[in-house]
């Protein structure tokens, strides 16, 4: 007896627990096997880039909080940093030293939250995912004992950023500081050596090198293929170039090492954030910038490392106080190109762990 | 006024002929609710009246106490059969009284298992996870579920349009016989099982593949493929897991001679020990087939909720959802028992079990081994199908089976030779263990000799930036 099979078209999302937001995966399915699969966005479009050609250059910070809306404080920053390329603002160095802070408090809290959902996806009941909320809470009361935002934060500013953190906050990070390479440790000791995991997510969903670079891949998407590349140490902005840290490097491209490279980077967020607050020095947080901006006529691509990877900004400015144009490089709409080569001939587990490594955010995808 | 001149909508029609569950009662005929009423209360009362005269001594001149229920069916049934009634009336009552009885009670267990079990497994899995859990609903929160079932049968039941409604129907009701069934041969104490059959533990094993049926119809009659590639998961997953669980079950039989639940806990309590500690392997492929069994983690890909929404029951809603997850439960506590009974000495408790109840002892493992599952799944991810279905063939079956031949030879050995006990368990026990993990071992290495077993590489730390120079450097 011959048994023939017929493939099925399965629908996963706009509203389905592990696609991380309204995106959908349209998947032909053989049995347990994609044999095809589209991906479709565009459930969360709010015509940002369009909006912000109507607004001043400070106007459009907000947007940028609810592009990726997991981490509002590299969005800010990337913005700030166009813009202060493209009229020339002189930012100054308390403030720069902040910006790291909060940009690297901000990943670590991202890191978090994508490596708590990635094992979600790999089936552990949200105990991962809610022990690292645990740190996360805690970095974004500092946000809220800084600047009244837990999530959109809005803190950035053209030309420094909004308030210099209160006298509390120094301590409380100080004791963050301090804790949080005992947690993570905690996660090392919890996850790394789980058989369960292991055989989840090594050798699954690998991107070779080339085809990393092909798609333009960037963050720990990249690294965990293998190529150095930060624009932290590439292309450093802000104070990075003052600061010592490594960048992280995986080996094989699988779904194990993007994990293990967000791992591994949080080492590195503490020992930045460590450096930053010893150096510190005292001063203005902020130069005073006209309220409606008005840039020289010109463009600008300024792109730097956001938690999901390179977030550019390219602003056009007809010397206007609002951009001609405003376009953002969205680093989780092109890292997500790849899962349609991915997720070709896997199985389903297999796809949607491959499709949580790739830390999307539908926000951001779709702006 | 306003509402009369809206146009009706579909959802409003509903509305206004929707019938509430309690309105459709209260509409039947009124001599059908008076006769209901009646034989409700008519039963209640008989219950009460049939304790007290048991548990009084006025049918054999003993006094009873809460510990041997047991005691007190058998001296029931002996007051019936001496008394002058017609023979007819005594056969019957003989198996009438003591099945209600015994059916009450094995639904008030399971019944009050489903209230307290799910506060239980959500606080647990709180604290596991560093949070506070239920804590609302009355004392500590204890009365979540019973609100939560309140809900659930509050809740309209949608059946999805191109549903089979007969099978879409049929499988929250087909889902929960096995369930209770499945506890009738389960002895609590000395002679206070519902069914003590000869041929306990083959029922055990029929039982068991009986939800199989449900599942399957619940996958194909909802009409998604969600709920199908659900079913298609957890069906493939029990037939595989079955047969782990006869052999370990096989290795009980033979070594305690006999397919009857009460003889094997009778058995274990005279030779004081446990049988985990004779065959650990089968016990332990006992529990891990079992958690497949039920659709537990790490093995709940039957359900999957990333990948497959909620499985077979995705297009259930209300209180047919909730059968479903109360099944879960109920079917969690079984496997409770039938662990318990099988491996770790069922209500006996090295002597304990003449001071204390012996249901109360088999509640306490049951609770144990619960427990144990619900800590695996606050910490384990799950397995994908294939490792699942890899795991139950080429290690699991293989394994069980040649430890399974290992324990016959034993046990004949033990039933010529005339040993000390404790000499021969002990000696038993040694090769077991022993045999298990050199056994273990080695079947690994030999399906694994492809296969990297390392340690995972940690990832590289650098400092040079570039592209595919720069990484084909890194990696040397």
């Amino acid at each position: 007896m011959t048994t023939s099979t017929e493939p099925y078209v399965l629908n996963i999302g706009p509203q389905h627990p592990s696609t991380h937001g309204v995106f959908r995966l349209r998947v032909v399915m053989d049995g347990e096997k994609i044999k095809d699969l589209d991906m479709i966005v565009g459930y969360l479009h709010r015509s940002m880039e369009k909006l912000a050609e109507e607004r001043t250059f400070t106007q459009n910070i907000p947007f940028t909080d609810r592009a990726d809306y997991l981490a509002a404080m590299t969005g800010n920053l990337g913005l700030a940093i166009a813009v202060e390329r493209l009229a020339g603002v002189e930012v100054p160095e308390r403030a720069e030293y902040l910006r790291v802070i909060f940009s690297e408090l901000q990943r670590i809290a991202s890191h978090a939250m994508a490596n708590g959902t990635l094992i979600s996806d790999a089936g552990a009941w949200q105990t991962p995912l809610l022990y690292m909320f645990r740190e996360r809470e805690k970095i974004l009361d500092l946000f809220e004992m800084t600047c009244g935002a837990r999530l959109t934060t809005n803190y950035m500013r053209i030309g420094g950023v909004a308030f210099d953190p209160p006298l509390e906050f120094w301590p409380a990070l100080q004791e963050l500081v301090d804790e949080l390479p005992d947690r993570i440790d905690e996660y090392h000791e919890l996850l790394v050596s789980n058989e369960v995991f292991l055989a989840r997510t090594r050798g699954v969903g690998v991107i070779s090198p080339e085809d990393a670079i092909n798609a333009s891949l960037t963050g720990p998407a990249l690294r965990g293929s293998g190529i150095p590349w930060d624009l932290r140490k590439a292309d450093p902005y802000s104070v990075y170039d003052r600061m010592d840290f490594d960048v992280v490097v995986g080996k094989s491209g699988d779904v194990y090492d993007r994990f293990m490279v967000r791992m591994s980077e949080l080492y590195q967020s503490v020992k930045i954030i460590k450096q930053a607050i010893s150096q510190i020095p005292s001063g203005a947080h902020k130069t005073d910038i006209p309220l409606a901006l008005r840039p020289d006529e010109g463009e600008i691509y300024s792109r730097i490392e956001s938690p999901r990877g390179e977030i550019g900004f390219f602003l056009v400015s007809d010397g206007g106080p609002s951009p001609y144009r405003f376009h953002l490089r969205a680093p989780s709409l092109i890292n997500l190109s790849l899962l349609n080569e991915l997720g070709r001939d896997a199985a389903l587990s297999d796809a949607i762990v491959t499709l949580g490594s790739l830390d999307i955010v539908v926000g951001e995808i779709d702006r | 006024m306003s509402s009369d001149t809206r146009p009706a909508t579909p959802m409003s029609r509903q509305i206004a002929e929707h019938r509430s569950l309690l309105d459709r009662a209260l509409g039947l005929p009124k001599f059908i609710l008076v006769v209901l009423s009646v034989a409700l209360i008519g039963f209640v009362i008989c219950q009460i009246l049939i304790g007290y005269l048991v548990v009084s001594g006025q049918l054999d001149g003993k006094w009873y106490d809460v510990r041997d229920f047991g005691n007190a069916m058998v001296s029931l049934t002996d007051a019936i059969n001496r008394s002058q009634m017609d023979s007819r009336i005594v056969s019957t009552l003989t198996y009438l009284i003591p099945a209600l009885l015994g059916a009450t009670g094995i639904v008030s267990v399971v019944g009050g298992w489903l209230l307290i079990g799910p506060w239980a497994e959500r606080r647990l899995l709180a604290k596991f996870q560093i949070r506070q859990g239920p804590n609302r609903t009355g004392p500590f929160g204890l009365l979540q579920s019973l609100a939560d079932a309140l809900k659930l049968m509050q809740k309209e039941i949608i059946i999805p349009r191109g549903a089979d409604r007969f099978l879409y129907f049929v499988p929250p009701i087909a889902v929960f016989i096995p369930a209770i069934l499945g506890w009738a041969p389960i002895p609590w104490s000395p002679k206070m099982s519902y069914a003590d059959l000869d041929v306990g533990v083959l029922f055990v094993i029929a039982i068991s593949s009986l939800g199989v049926l449900a599942v399957f119809m619940a996958g194909w009659a909802s009409n998604n493929h969600y709920s199908l590639l659900g079913a298609m998961r957890t069906i493939a997953m029990m037939i595989s897991y079955e047969i782990p669980i006869s052999v370990s079950l096989l290795a009980v039989v033979l070594l305690t001679g006999s397919t009857k639940l009460s003889e094997i806990v009778m058995w274990q309590s005279e030779q004081g020990v446990w049988l985990i500690m004779l065959i650990p392997f089968a016990a332990l492929a006992f529990l891990f087939a079992s958690t497949a069994e039920i659709n537990r983690t790490p093995n709940d890909i039957g359900e999957a909720e990333s990948e497959i929404v909620a499985g077979f029951y995705t297009e259930y809603s209300g209180m047919k959802a909730g059968l479903f997850m109360a099944v879960e439960l109920g079917n969690a506590i079984l496997v409770g028992a039938l662990m318990s009974t099988f491996f770790l000495g069922g209500y006996t408790f090295f002597g304990l079990e003449t001071w204390i109840p012996g249901y109360l002892i088999l509640a306490t493992k049951i609770g144990l081994v619960y427990f144990l599952f619900v800590w695996i799944r606050a910490t384990l991810p799950r397995f994908r199908l294939d490792q699942l279905m890899g795991f139950a063939w080429k290690f699991l079956i293989p394994v069980s089976i040649v430890l399974m031949f290992l324990t016959a030879i034993e046990s004949s050995i033990l039933v010529r030779w005339d040993v000390p006990s404790f000499l021969s368990l002990g000696l038993i026990a040694l090769v077991n263990i022993t045999a298990a993990v050199g056994l273990t071992f080695v079947w690994m290495r030999v399906l694994f000799r492809d296969n990297d077993l390392s340690a995972p590489p940690t990832p590289i730390l650098t400092r040079k930036m570039g592209g595919l120079q720069a990484a084909k450097v890194l990696r040397g």
